[in-house]
């Protein structure tokens, strides 16, 4: 199993190299020149050419590449070209609001759709299976933005039981905390539990097929054993998969969310970022994002073995 | 317990807390949240000319000389000033006492790099340059200009509201090659950025800077007067959701809102705890610019043949709405309201407009359907709006157009391009620009003839240069206004760019705040009613 670690771990170390030569190759082809937005409106071309020259922009692809690496290495992700702030910075400023949001999705997801996708599959045809495959796909017809309106107008607007945008860091108190995430957490995390939700049901009805579910009931095992203890531990290995790829789900469905409640996470950074083409904060970011997939996709490889003993590496 | 002890703890109790509400309250008073018009990434005033960053400067930084809202300059950092050998040499002496944030004082020393930088990068600044031979530390509180000749504007150029005022900065940060951004925000301005706590992209936190000392007399108008700071806190959340924005002004969680668009601004209206009024009382300017160097707007006659086809009204409609009050038509190159305004030459674009007697015009001009490139923004709301009305009358008028619509970003580095359009240049663009801005010929971008020099579309004009040089020079403001009408006559023939009208820039605050300085989002004289 350590072998298979450290195989994995080094195995990221070409997917990382390969995606920072994507990222910044991409960056280099696409339109956009920070210079020009440095200079502003009012700018003349002379001075944009003055600052692009001072930023260093007017090199040759392989030196800034060959530079950006260099630093990479040494564990220093540049500078970005607007705030002047160190890119490491800038990204551990924003880690918490994000890591916050995605565990809070995360916890509310799986406690949600599992019992619902179980339930489905118990109950299949009837109108509670009929129901809960209703809300998986409005689930995933309704964008996230219309569902943050939506709760925000209610909740936060109307009721005013939460507050409408921001984020309060946690050490200010679990409370503020959670007020803030919940509403954008319910947002993001509709179209997660809908995915998790037809999953589990799916797979639940596969399972709950099996001889050794018969067995089960023949040897008069209760409703609530059968489904959770046998069943669901069988249908795991794939809704598992399916929640490991939802984290992408999540990183993709954080900036709206981040932009309609207005908190200050990776996501906003990143788009700000690709809006003013600053580059330090867009390579590092996607960087970063890169390996927190990777990682995470080790980890649900991991969890494979702990779930189904029969898979061993 | 009787009865009445739990009155009498319920009264102890009362009794407590009621001292902590008291206090709590002045506090909360005390702090003013509001959501900017984007977000603050460079701290650099005199590197950038983002209209953020200006603000940001009007917060922490301060300028010898404050523009009062009648376009005079009034001393700020400046006691006053002297001048001797016919107008050549003018000192200016400091206010006593000035302090930076640092806690150091303000010297000479500081001003003269200060004011160097800015002269590299400020157009006003430059012209300052031509014609100043030296800038003399006097002594610690006095500065002189060694002019080669009078400079009648010389304190309009240092009391510059917009695009890189002439702000003093430490002369450690001031020696910093103007195309390199300063390491620090280390001003004397009224209020102190906490740089601990700035978050570009999500929170900008200013306190009162407690040593500052306001000018001793007047009021406070535009930049000029007593900058007297009313909050101890002043925080800028940046909330890019238009709706997310106009809730939390709604529900009190901010208090002021710079610009709200339209659509919001209807729905802000209904609310009663919310102001909306101009931010500026002044409009901002909106011009189609065509590029001069290549085909088919080199051609004068083509230039001329829009005219007949531009509705300012259309133009302004799909910026602001239709609220009459909220635009101004008829509209030449120099801001409405300001002294230099006049209608010279804007026969062409009054009266009935005619797409016919446009497309007449073109194929008089000689317009043999060459490929014409149309860029502009999707994602700033002004340009955006006019692009999309410019985009629809190229393709009305029967132009062989290639509409490029992409985000601010993409735009800003195309317009760059000195290409031909084959070549990936292009042809028009759609923009708008501040009051400030167009007040005068002296920060008026797009009035530049100087060719390959000028702003983006690179006209030629060599008569718009003379002019401007000639209302440098200008005696007084009659003869400042005859150049202006000049200029007008010249621009509207020649057509370094097509004006599209003007329009009000409006801002919703809570209805408490009163008391806020109109020009600017600007931080003084505002507070909690």
């Amino acid at each position: 199993m350590l072998a298979y670690i450290v195989r994995r771990v080094l195995a990221t170390i070409p997917v990382m190299a390969f995606v920072a030569l994507f990222v910044f190759s991409l960056l280099y082809v696409a339109p956009g020149d920070p210079a020009a937005v440095i200079a502003g409106d009012q700018a003349t071309p002379a001075d944009v050419e003055r600052i692009r020259a001072s930023l260093g922009l007017d090199r040759p692809f392989l030196i800034r590449f060959g530079e950006w690496v260099w630093r990479i290495l040494q564990g220093d992700l540049g500078v970005s070209i607007f705030t002047n702030l160190p890119v490491a910075t800038m990204i551990q400023q924003r880690i918490e609001p994000t890591l916050s949001l995605m565990i809070i999705t995360l916890i509310l997801a799986v406690s949600v759709a599992i019992p619902m996708g179980v339930i489905a599959a118990w109950k299949q045809g009837t109108v509670i299976d009929r129901t809960v495959m209703g809300f998986a796909v409005l689930g995933f017809s309704v964008p996230v933005f219309v569902v943050g309106y939506v709760l925000a107008y209610i909740f936060a607007l109307e009721l005013d039981w939460v507050p409408v945008q921001g984020y309060t860091p946690i050490k200010q108190g679990f409370w503020p905390w959670f007020q803030n995430l919940i509403l954008p957490a319910i947002a993001l995390g509709t179209v997660y539990i809908a995915l998790i939700a037809r999953i589990t049901r799916a797979t639940m009805l596969e399972v709950l097929q099996q001889d050794y579910i018969r067995t089960a009931r023949a040897k008069g095992a209760g409703q609530r054993n059968i489904l959770f203890l046998h069943a669901l531990k069988n249908a795991a290995v794939p809704i598992v998969t399916v929640i490991g790829i939802g984290i992408a789900l999540l990183i993709g469905g954080a900036v709206v969310t981040e932009s309609v409640f207005a908190i200050p996470g990776l996501g906003r950074l990143t788009v700000d970022a690709i809006l003013r083409r600053d580059y330090p904060v867009i390579q590092g970011v996607v960087l970063l994002f890169s390996f927190v997939y990777v990682l995470v996709n080790l980890m649900i490889d991991l969890l494979y073995t702990i779930l189904d003993p029969r898979i061993r590496y | 317990m009787q009865r009445r002890d739990v009155f009498k703890l319920g009264a102890a109790a009362a009794a407590t807390a009621l001292p902590s509400f008291a206090i709590a309250q002045p506090a909360q008073n005390r702090v003013l949240k509001m959501v900017p018009q984007a977000n603050l990434t460079s701290l650099d005033p005199i590197w950038t000319t983002a209209n953020i960053t200006r603000n940001f400067g009007h917060m922490v930084f301060d300028s010898l000389y404050g523009m009062d809202a009648q376009f005079r300059p009034q001393p700020q950092m400046a006691a006053g000033h002297s001048s001797d050998d016919g107008g050549r040499s003018v000192t200016i002496t400091l206010r006593p006492g000035l302090k930076f944030h640092d806690g150091e004082p303000v010297r000479a020393q500081d001003v003269v790099p200060s004011l160097q930088r800015w002269m590299k990068r400020n157009p006003f600044g430059q012209k300052l340059a031509t014609l100043t031979d030296d800038i003399l530390v006097v002594d610690d509180m006095r500065i002189r200009f060694r002019l080669k000749k009078p400079f009648p504007l010389l304190f309009h150029a240092l009391a510059q509201v917009s695009n890189s005022p002439a702000f003093i900065m430490p002369e450690r940060l001031a020696k910093t090659d103007p195309f390199q951004q300063v390491r620090e925000a280390i001003g004397s301005g009224p209020f102190r950025f906490k740089a601990n706590e700035f978050n570009s992209g999500s929170l900008v936190v200013y306190e009162r800077f407690a040593d500052y000392i306001p000018v001793p007399s007047g009021s406070p108008s535009l930049t000029a007067g007593p900058k007297i700071a009313h909050f101890d806190r002043v925080e800028w959340h940046i909330i890019v959701d238009a709706a997310t924005a106009s809730a939390a002004l709604q529900t009190g969680e901010i208090d002021w809102y710079e610009q709200p668009p339209p659509e919001v601004q209807q729905l802000l209206r209904r609310n009663r705890q919310v102001v909306i009024e101009a931010i500026d009382p002044l409009p901002l300017g909106s011009i189609l610019r065509v590029n001069h160097l290549h085909p088919p707007f080199n051609n004068k006659a083509l230039r001329q043949a829009l005219l007949p086809a531009i509705s300012q009204e259309t133009f302004m409609q799909a910026a602001v709405g239709t609220d009459p009050a909220l635009y101004n038509t008829g509209v030449g190159l120099f801001t409405p309201g300001t002294p230099l305004a006049n209608d010279a030459g804007l026969a062409p674009l009054m009266g009935p407009r005619s797409i016919d007697r446009a497309r007449a015009l073109m194929r008089e001009a000689g317009y043999t359907n060459q490929t014409m490139r149309l860029i502009g923004p999707t994602d700033i709301l002004v340009p955006a709006a006019l692009t999309q009305v410019g985009a629809d009358l190229v393709r009305r008028l029967g132009f062989n157009a290639d509409i490029v619509l992409s985000d601010w970003g993409t735009t800003v580095q195309r317009r760059t391009s000195r290409e031909p359009v084959e070549r990936g240049g292009w042809s028009m663009l759609f923009t708008s620009f501040s009051s400030f801005d167009f007040a005068d010929p002296a920060a008026h971008f797009p009035l530049r003839g100087n060719g390959t020099n000028a702003w983006f579309g690179w006209p030629d004009i060599p008569k718009l240069e003379e002019l401007r040089d000639a209302w440098f020079d200008a005696p007084d403001l009659a003869a400042q206004q005859a150049i202006a009408r000049d200029m007008q006559t010249v621009a509207m023939d020649e057509l370094p760019y097509i004006p599209l009208g003007s329009y009000k820039s409006m801002t919703a605050l809570r209805a408490n705040l009163t008391g806020r300085v109109p020009g600017l989002a600007l931080y003084w004289g505002i507070r909690r009613g």
